[in-house]
């Protein structure tokens, strides 16, 4: 079926927009393939405002009398209402929106028919590949080896084509470590921390089983990890007695006899369903003002969505405890390894090492360790918090990470390169994009769907210079220290850049914002920027010339 | 001195509140402090802790380490030590409870307290505010208001200012009149003049009417304060308290305004709860957040249950409430309580905060803090427990104040010249009895101490380190375009004032402050600008003309000015290169958690005492031993048991 065989009326006048904090307006609006397109009646310096149908979570209609109103509440967590004239108009509108903001096929979603003039299709796709990474990362060839063995995809669908493994563990037993691992998701490299060598190593879960099976290779894989060093660690995301029973579905865990140079730690995360709801509650006691302090308190209390935030941080804090601060290997994972294992590692990473704190890096890690990585975004982001659709595969694990991220500049404002802004961008795109960059749940996927070739890819064009701009920190100083943030619940504060995203209060902190940016810029002016280094010595020039000068008339 | 026993104790261990970390150092016990040196002589950190700051001290039973001694401050620090031997410890502790004691005024640390000034500039001191010039300000007296003497001798209310501010038709036995039926004396006097619309904000305490007492010049009072104001035809009457609490007032002879009784009046309860309410909530709110590995919904739950910001929020409503009835309707409004120095205090100084941009400058807040604090007799002595203590008196009230305002700051940031840490500042003076200002419990008693001859003002300290407390985004331009502040009520807006309750629980602060940063930029901006001024005139005077010179000064790593050592902003920014050196030092000592832009960032030094004057700086909280011994205690709290 072609897309607009979904669109019954394209076109309705005299519709009235209502938005939070915004005077009602009338206009015109307009149902497209992909978006809906609401614009002002006046024909000079007209406004408009274009929603991706994809951005569309949830709508709820309701007849007032010959007319209808909609509401539609999208994934990035705003409202609006739309009164339309007619009856039939306002439900053709609705249907519409409704088959087209949940559509199935990747190949119909819009990346595919996204072409801005500015952009070609020809471009580079993507900021780095394994191969790449590896190739920069000096301190990895020694011991370390890119391994092609899932090339086909058929060792483990959900991984990358290049993995990162040991250099003595061949591919053969690669293959036997992936059959004991669920998903064949077999232990790789995730990071080399660069003042020890130490590694952090991620996979799922391994296949014991009731009856304790082993692997030999697995074992050999993970002893060739830690390379005769005595000791390593195993962070499991679950709880001791989740893991147990893991074991009666066919997973387990690594078994101190079998793995006698690791150890476990367990820490519990919650997964899947309940953090979902954990996001639906949220935003419900976000959207309501009238609650009293009490009940507010209660209602984020129990949506414990913080609570999630406090055990991501904790747990990445103890990782990075052991590589910096022990100075040992860490293998990390869950279940699946496909969710809250990524989000501990990532966030390791960010808190160890400098590189990934850049605009950069940051988009370097988070290709690496979700989209390459295998993160389902397709399944995990299908709908947001207002859906009302039966929950299947959702969760805002990624979310979660830029909460996380966010907390972290909180506590480091001077140690991130990007802003708040850039982490409020991903949290759109990941939702609802122009961009094929998170589509798909896996690199296969996107092969078969024909991503790279046929969308543009979102982390190039945030690297444009003229877009970077606006999402870069003021107030970077880059430090090479590992930036261990705070984990008492009294240092962890509602995201409410994001969460309160469409209020007055907002709009108050972006003011603030753009005058501790106005003061930062007329330092850098006449302080002379770090970063453009030219200008820098020609202001360091004239001041000595002009110290001369002085000299000489003193002299004089 | 006679007091203490044994004045220095060696290998006394001071514990982490929240880690396993301690440092062994030495105690020693002055006149007026309570002092910790780390013995580790690199990173030797003191800790100054003023007596008066103390609320408690408590002996815990011994343990084979020693005898752990446990103190709590009224600025909410919490330290324990644990000291060796157990006379040693007895003897800190018995001479402490005397000392935290004071019997009289006299032994209060204002009266030994020597900032070396002489005699001019203290006066010069007192002198800073004014509250004639603030009325004047505010364009009282007029044609409907006037000051009145009649308080003079602090005959007919002892606990008010000797100014005060009545309408014109208000005849002195009206006045005297009124304040018979009224508590304490404290009849219906103006503190607020909104001069664009003629309203104003009255403050007194609750009428002793009982089931049915009447009083006609308490009535002829309330309808002289309407007249005054053309633009409304009523006055509002906002009885601060919850209406349960009102009514129990009138079995014993006192309560509230009866609406028949008074025409034109608008009578309205608020519901902020009382001094024991506020006492108990406090309390619950610090033993919450003083849990050790706290988890989150405990957190949560706890501050819920606790009702802290419950009551925050009831005061700002309030405060809202009065803003919007004198801005918007132009009417004006009678505020008060029981005894209308404690929660009457509390809505009009916000509200008038609220209404007035000039409250919100460094100096408008101080003069608000003098008019509807100081003068008007919120009883700090009680309150802050200062001296001859009853504990039934203590609240926290102005701390409840202050909370409010920095509240208002997040949710403004722009509006304010000042940020959290002149709040927290003030705060910290309020119990530090170090000046004059807050001690006494009225006007009148602070006359017969005869604090200014005897004391030094905050307020000139204050000033004097001005740069410290500014907000570095204040624009005054927000100030115009909002000249009223109308602030979202919304729950989620009130937040836990961390970095109050936790101001010296450093584990907890963020490692690095946008604040500061921004701060020291805008200094340097100054300065800079400032160099390439006085370089051009220079040259001007030699002859050379300057015209396609830039501002130009060498990099920013070299151009940092010196911040002068303060008691918030902490040691002075250190030079790249310490950093640098600081940052290396911490990483040998696998201590990276502390790392550098830590030791830049916001921590204090002595208490209740500034740094300049005795120049001892509380270096950077890094708890611990440089070397941590194998097994570490994790701060992430690797449980190995588990494995």
């Amino acid at each position: 079926m072609e897309l607009s065989e979904h669109i019954k009326t394209a076109n309705v006048e005299d519709v009235t927009l209502r938005r939070p904090f915004h005077p009602a307006l009338r206009g015109t609006l307009c149902v497209t393939s992909h978006h809906l397109l609401f614009s002002d009646r006046k024909d000079e310096a007209s406004w408009q405002l274009l929603i991706l149908l994809k951005n569309i979570d949830a709508i709820e209609k309701r007849a007032v009398g010959s007319s209808g109103t909609i509401t539609i509440k999208c994934k990035d967590l705003l409202v609006l209402q739309l009164e339309i004239p007619g009856m039939e108009e306002c439900l053709n509108i609705a249907s519409s929106i409704e088959a087209l903001s949940s559509l199935e096929s990747v190949t119909e979603m819009y990346p595919f028919f996204y072409r801005p003039s500015h952009l070609t299709l020809n471009g580079p796709w993507g900021l780095s590949s394994t191969e790449q990474y590896y190739k920069q990362t000096e301190r990895l060839w020694d011991r370390w080896r890119v391994s092609t063995v899932n090339s086909d995809y058929s060792v483990c669908p959900s991984y990358p084509s290049a993995v990162i493994v040991p250099r003595e563990v061949d591919d053969d037993k690669l293959i036997h470590s992936a059959r004991f691992r669920q998903g064949g998701r077999f232990p790789v490299l995730s990071y080399c921390h660069h003042r020890n060598g130490m590694v952090i190593m991620r996979s799922s879960q391994p296949l014991t089983g009731a009856n304790k099976k082993r692997c030999k290779e697995d074992e050999l894989l993970l002893q060739a990890v830690i390379d005769g060093s005595e000791l390593g660690y195993i962070i499991d995301l679950r709880s001791a007695q989740q893991a147990q029973q893991a074991r009666m579905t066919g997973g387990g865990f690594e078994s101190k006899s079998f793995y006698s140079h690791w150890k476990r730690i367990h820490r519990h995360h919650e997964r899947g369903k309940v953090v979902q709801e954990s996001l639906i509650k949220l935003v419900e006691a976000c959207s309501d003002p009238s609650h009293s302090v009490d009940r507010w308190l209660s209602k984020l209390e129990n949506s414990k969505w913080l609570s999630h935030v406090h055990s991501a941080l904790s747990t990445a804090g103890l990782v990075v405890e052991c590589v910096e601060r022990d100075g040992h290997s860490v293998l990390v994972h869950g279940s699946e390894g496909t969710d809250n294992t990524l989000l501990v590692s990532s966030l390791a990473q960010l808190i160890l090492d400098p590189a990934s704190r850049t605009v950069t890096g940051f988009l370097c890690l988070l290709e690496r360790e979700w989209i390459q990585a295998g993160h389902p975004f397709q399944q995990r982001c299908a709908h947001s918090a207002y859906s009302h659709a039966r929950l299947k595969q959702e969760c805002p694990i990624f979310l979660l990470l830029l909460d996380c991220v966010w907390q972290v500049w909180r506590q480091f404002p001077l140690a991130l390169e990007f802003s708040e802004a850039l982490l409020l961008r991903l949290a759109q795109e990941v939702y609802a994009s122009n961009y094929g960059t998170f589509l798909c749940n896996s690199e296969q996927e996107r092969c078969a769907a024909g991503v790279k070739e046929n969308t543009h890819c979102l982390f190039q064009s945030l690297l444009r210079p003229d877009i970077e701009e606006q999402y870069l920190n003021p107030l970077y100083e880059p430090t090479d220290l590992a930036i261990w943030p705070s984990v008492h619940p009294q240092s962890l504060q509602l995201w409410t850049g994001l969460f309160l995203r469409w209020t007055e209060y907002a709009q108050n902190m972006e003011e603030a914002r753009e005058e501790v940016w106005s003061i930062v810029k007329e330092h850098h002016e006449q302080a002379g920027p770090d970063r453009t280094n030219n200008t820098l010595s020609t202001h360091c020039d004239t001041l000595t010339s002009f110290e001369n000068l002085m000299d000489e008339l003193t002299i004089l | 001195m006679e007091h203490i026993r044994t004045p220095k104790v060696e290998q006394v261990k001071l514990l982490d509140r929240f880690s396993n970390k301690s440092v062994i150092g030495t105690l020693h016990l002055t006149a007026t402090h309570l002092i910790f040196v780390e013995s580790n002589s690199t990173s030797a950190q003191e800790i100054w802790i003023l007596h008066h700051h103390i609320a408690s001290v408590e002996k815990l039973s011994l343990t084979t380490s020693g005898c752990p001694l446990l103190i709590q401050c009224r600025n909410f620090r919490l330290v324990h030590f644990v000291i060796p031997r157990e006379r040693d410890c007895h003897d800190i502790y018995s001479s402490l409870l005397r000392l935290l004691r004071p019997v009289s005024y006299d032994e209060l640390y204002a009266f030994s307290y020597n900032p070396k000034q002489n005699d001019q500039q203290r006066e010069e001191g007192w002198q800073l505010i004014d509250l004639a010039a603030e009325f004047e300000r505010m364009g009282v007296p007029c044609d409907q208001w006037q000051l009145t003497d009649v308080n003079r001798e602090y005959k007919v209310c002892e606990t008010y200012p000797r100014d005060l501010y009545v309408p014109i038709t208000a005849s002195k036995p009206i006045i005297v009149g009124s304040s018979r039926f009224r508590s304490k004396g404290r009849f219906p006097v103006l503190t607020y003049f909104y001069q664009e619309k003629k309203a104003a904000v009255c403050r007194c305490s609750q009428p002793l009417s009982g089931f049915s007492a009447r009083c006609l010049e308490d009535e002829h009072m309330l309808q002289a304060i309407s007249k005054a104001n053309h633009n409304s035809r009523y006055v509002y009457v906002m009885d601060t308290r919850p209406k349960l609490n009102a009514l129990a007032n009138r079995a014993a002879g006192k309560g509230y305004e009866n609406e028949d009784n008074y025409s034109n009046i608008r009578f309205q309860f608020v519901g902020i709860e009382n001094i024991h309410v506020m006492r108990g909530s406090l309390q619950k709110l610090l033993e919450v957040v003083g849990t050790r590995s706290l988890s989150m919904t405990d957190y949560l739950v706890g501050l819920e249950n606790s009702g802290w910001l419950r009551h925050i929020k009831a005061i700002m409503d309030a405060a809202i409430f009065l803003a919007k009835a004198v801005t918007v309707e132009g009417a004006s409004v009678l505020v008060h309580c029981s005894d209308g120095w404690d929660r009457t205090a509390q809505v009009c100084a916000l509200g008038s905060l609220l209404m007035d941009p000039y409250y919100r400058t460094i100096k408008g807040f101080m003069v608000l803090i003098e008019k509807d604090w100081i003068s008007f007799g919120h009883k700090f002595a009680d309150r802050c427990d200062q001296l001859d203590p009853d504990p039934k008196e203590v609240s926290p009230i102005f701390t409840q104040f202050l909370e409010c305002v920095w509240q208002l700051t997040e949710q403004f940031p722009q509006a304010f010249e000042f940020s959290e840490w002149f709040l927290i500042q003030i705060h910290e003076h309020v119990h530090s009895c170090q000046f004059g200002n807050f001690l006494g419990n009225s006007q009148r008693q602070r006359e017969v101490l005869q604090l200014k001859e005897r004391t030094y003002s905050l307020w000139a300290h204050l000033l004097s380190e001005k740069q410290n407390y500014l907000n570095p985004v204040y624009s005054p331009s927000f100030a115009e375009s909002h000249p009223v502040l109308e602030p979202s009520t919304q729950a989620c807006h009130f937040k836990f004032w961390r970095n109050m309750y936790h101001q010296y629980d450093r584990s907890m602060h963020p490692r690095q402050s946008i604040l500061k940063q921004v701060l020291t930029f805008k200094e340097s901006n100054r300065e800079l600008e400032g160099t390439v001024q006085a370089l051009k005139t220079k040259l001007q005077k030699f002859g050379v003309s300057t015209s396609p010179l830039k501002p130009q000064t060498p990099p920013r790593e070299r151009s940092l000015p010196p911040r002068p050592q303060s008691l918030i902003l902490g040691a002075p920014l250190l030079s790249r290169k310490e950093v640098q050196q600081e940052e290396d030092e911490e990483v040998f000592g696998e201590e990276a958690r502390e790392d550098a832009p830590a030791s830049t960032d916001g921590e204090r030094t002595v208490e209740g005492s500034s740094a300049t004057e005795n120049g001892y700086g509380e270096l950077t909280g890094s708890f611990g031993s440089k070397n941590e011994p194998a097994v570490v205690t994790l701060e992430f709290g690797v449980a190995r048991m588990t494995c």
